[in-house]
């Protein structure tokens, strides 16, 4: 188990005041001058040195995006936008800094827009978290009256962070798609290049970043990059925020290294598993867009990017959805896919007519009123629909579908035979609406 | 889900004025976004336009935060319908939206869900005595508190269809209730405490600036960061790096065709006197048939084999170009060019 003294996020229950003074005494804005004053390369080298993999759920080295910024302004300004539209199905990480330990998230605001070049920052909260919203518009009030941020800052780094709020859009989270709600523009992802890096937010340089992967910089400048990479496994290092929801005992959130196993993070943290280790049906273990991993193989399986990776599935933003065997799987999987229907944004039709086939598909296969040539029919659309759209959307709408398919196609076929063995009023079409 | 389009003409307000105050609220938000970027504080200005409507975004209350920001109405109105958090018909002096997504749907959301359609019947319809209405929305983003639902502003996380209950009669009745986990849980510790962070001196102050110890071993640093940057060519080599930054897909191509992978493969690099031997003037197809006078571009041949080879390339042309590390036939060339250089005094505009 992770150390305390090696917890980046000292305050994650809220057990402590969120306030400046508290943060201070918890070590936040302590030596920030100094972190600045050792120079932009120096931050972005200890950055990279720290082997940080963003935490927002494509897992793109930090540091390395960070170096993607033009190094000299061409005239227009830069901009940091950090990414607090956190709706993935399953993470509610964000949240628990947001409102418990803000003043970690302005500070590597800070220190990332210094390395950057960047004098103002956007941090673009989504619309549903009210409480967080204030909490954090408090915090940076309290920054900028002690003077930590502001055109004339102790700092010396002319630096202004504003917060703003989104409305309730899941697709907000991709980050075109949230330059364009922050432009008050419908949340479209655009087209890939141009970069953000290079035309981002008004058309500017732009780095997207999630709000974990800011909050810890702080903390890595200034205990080392190599000390971040001291902890977890060569290529997924450091600590990470976890969320275990579902069945197990004590849902909770928590700061674990990297490569932690399933059984350990469910077993130290949570308070086991509901009824025990024989009751693991499956766990989608990084937010609603990974493919399900079954009992036998996530169980012992550690947590990080690659060795999910390696078993079909994704860290995605650690959001470990864990379901036992009293669950529907189907009708779980269903119910994805109505989210995906729901917050398609209607841009690319493969996803905005596939994510509502795909759901009533997957309605009538969790009754079992489908036929089991259906099921072939199913895949080879989520393959049709995988990668041929704008943004990953598309994507994460076909993979807990094919995941589905893949580890329980037993099950499903169980539920059509059922079906069909029985007499019913209505007959069985085949999907074509 | 919520309904998209704008409530009948006959529930929809005359006219909608921001309130003073919050006139001038909206004023300090255009100013966050810079000069002539007013549209960024669509999303706030219609926000506040729904909340001083009772909660409703009513046409005029869009009509009236288009003009406002200068933006033509059909642009605010496609805001206002693509987001979900704008309710565009009225609802219930408490608003009650239900998360129904995977999280909240395994851990209880579907017993809430019938308690609230006996309650109150169907979704999306306000109760005949106007005090709620409700939804299932998608994940509201307190996971580890499921279920849960967004009542107005407020979460109220851990509930059961009895907690539910209470919670709206308390609520309907005026009386004060929790916001957050109904359980007794702060936020999302594990239910009965956490045994992480419980040690005392991480708050109390006393390890800040304990990390400065490590500029004072800078140089202890520097050596572990020059052994750093010897390895790291090694690992370039077992773990190319992406070849663009990620688009967010699994199918992410590496870059295969580094300099440290190739020599890691094997391959060794192309060695200067090689390079000079690939312009020999002899092998050369250019020079097929002329040999000797061709002096201008002998010279400028041998003077781009001297480049290749490593060597000083950008001296005066009249010079005799410099001698590459030659080895066998290609020592030729260099002999050439010295020999005509003399006769040729100025190639260089002869180039």
């Amino acid at each position: 188990m992770l150390a305390d003294q090696d917890r980046i996020f000292t305050n994650l229950y809220g057990l402590h005041s969120p306030g400046l003074e508290a943060a201070k005494q918890r070590g936040a804005w302590d030596g920030t001058k100094f972190l600045l004053e050792m120079g932009r390369d120096w931050i972005i080298e200890e950055m990279k040195r720290s082997g940080l993999r963003g935490r927002g759920g494509a897992g793109f080295p930090t540091g390395l995006k960070w170096s993607f910024m033009p190094k000299k302004s061409d005239g227009r300004p830069h901009y940091l936008v950090v990414n607090a539209d956190e709706s993935e199905p399953g993470t509610c990480k964000d949240r628990e800094i947001m409102r418990h330990d803000p003043h970690l998230l302005i500070e590597g605001c800070m220190l990332a827009s210094f390395a950057m070049a960047a004098h103002a920052c956007y941090i673009y909260i989504r619309g549903e978290y009210v409480a967080e919203k204030h909490a954090l518009q408090r915090a940076v009030d309290e920054a900028y009256a002690a003077k930590l941020v502001g055109q004339d800052n102790v700092h010396g780094y002319p630096f202004d962070i504003y917060v703003h709020h989104g409305a309730g859009a899941y697709i907000c989270g991709e980050e075109t798609a949230l330059l364009e709600s922050l432009e008050g523009k419908k949340g479209m992802p655009r087209l890939k290049p141009p970069f953000p890096a290079n035309m981002g937010l008004y058309g500017c340089p732009t780095t997207v970043n999630n709000v974990e992967s800011i909050a810890v910089a702080g903390t890595i400048l200034r205990r080392g990059g190599a000390w971040f990479a001291g902890l977890g496994g060569k290529n997924n290092t450091g600590t990470k925020l976890f969320c275990v929801s579902g069945h197990v005992n004590k849902p909770c959130n928590v700061e674990e290294e990297l490569g932690i196993t399933f059984r350990e993070l469910v077993d130290k943290h949570c308070g086991g598993m509901r009824g025990g280790w024989d009751n693991l049906l499956c766990s989608i273990p990084g937010g609603s867009s990974v493919p399900l991993v079954p009992a036998e193989q996530i169980i012992d399986a550690k947590m990080d990017f690659d060795t999910l990776k390696n078993l079909g599935s994704g860290l995605g933003t650690a959001a470990v959805i864990v379901l036992d065997r009293s669950t529907d799987i189907v009708s779980a999987i269903a119910r994805i896919a109505y989210f995906y229907k729901h917050e398609s944004c209607g841009q690319c039709t493969p996803c905005r007519e596939g994510t509502g086939w795909m759901w009533r598909v997957m309605l009538r296969m969790a009754e079992g009123r489908a036929q089991r040539r259906e099921i072939d029919m199913l895949l080879d659309v989520t393959k049709q629909i995988e990668g041929h759209t704008i943004c990953a959307l598309g994507d994460a709408a076909a993979w807990p579908i094919q995941g589905l398919i893949r580890h329980f196609r037993p099950e499903i076929e169980r539920r059509i035979d059922r079906y069909s063995a029985n007499p019913h009023s209505d007959a069985v079409r085949i999907a074509a609406e | 889900m919520a309904n998209r389009r704008l409530a009948p003409a006959a529930e929809q307000p005359a006219a909608f004025a921001f309130s003073p105050e919050n006139a001038d609220w909206a004023k300090g938000q255009i100013e966050k976004y810079p000069e002539g970027r007013q549209a960024s504080a669509v999303i706030p200005l219609l926000w506040k336009a729904q909340e001083q409507n009772g909660g409703w975004l009513p046409q005029k209350a869009i009509e009236a935060v288009a003009d406002e920001l200068g933006m033509p109405h059909i642009r605010v109105l496609e805001v206002a319908t693509f987001y979900t958090m704008f309710a565009l018909e009225p609802v219930g002096r408490f608003w009650i939206q239900l998360c129904g997504t995977v999280p909240c749907d395994s851990c209880g959301a579907r017993e809430l869900k019938d308690y609230l359609h006996c309650r109150l019947g169907a979704p999306g319809h306000v109760s005949a005595d106007g005090n709620f209405s409700w939804l299932e929305v998608e994940c509201l983003g307190a996971c580890c508190n499921a279920p849960m639902a967004q009542i107005n502003q407020d979460y109220y996380e851990d509930l059961t269809p009895d907690l539910l209950g209470t919670l709206m009669d308390d609520l309907a009745a005026g009386r004060p209730v929790k916001v957050g986990s109904q359980v007794g849980r702060t936020s999302s510790e594990p239910l009965g405490g956490a045994e992480t962070l419980t040690d005392a001196t991480l708050f109390d102050g006393s390890r800040v600036g304990a990390w400065r110890k490590r500029f004072e071993e800078k140089d202890e640093e520097n050596e572990a960061g020059k052994a750093e940057a010897a390895s790291s060519e090694q690992r370039a080599a077992s773990e190319p790096k992406p070849g663009r930054p990620d688009s967010g897909r699994a199918a992410e191509k590496s870059v295969t065709d580094a300099p440290a992978q190739r020599a890691a493969a094997g391959e060794t690099p192309v060695k200067a006197s090689d390079k000079a031997d690939a312009a020999d003037t002899k092998e050369s197809t250019a020079q097929g048939g002329r040999p000797g006078p061709a002096q201008p571009e002998t010279i400028a041949k041998a003077e781009a084999a001297g480049a290749e080879a490593g060597t000083q390339s950008d001296l005066p042309r009249s010079e005799p170009p410099p001698q590459p590390a030659a080895s066998g036939a290609s020592a030729d060339a260099p002999a050439d060019a010295k020999k005509s250089a003399p006769n040729n005094p100025a190639p260089k505009k002869g180039n």
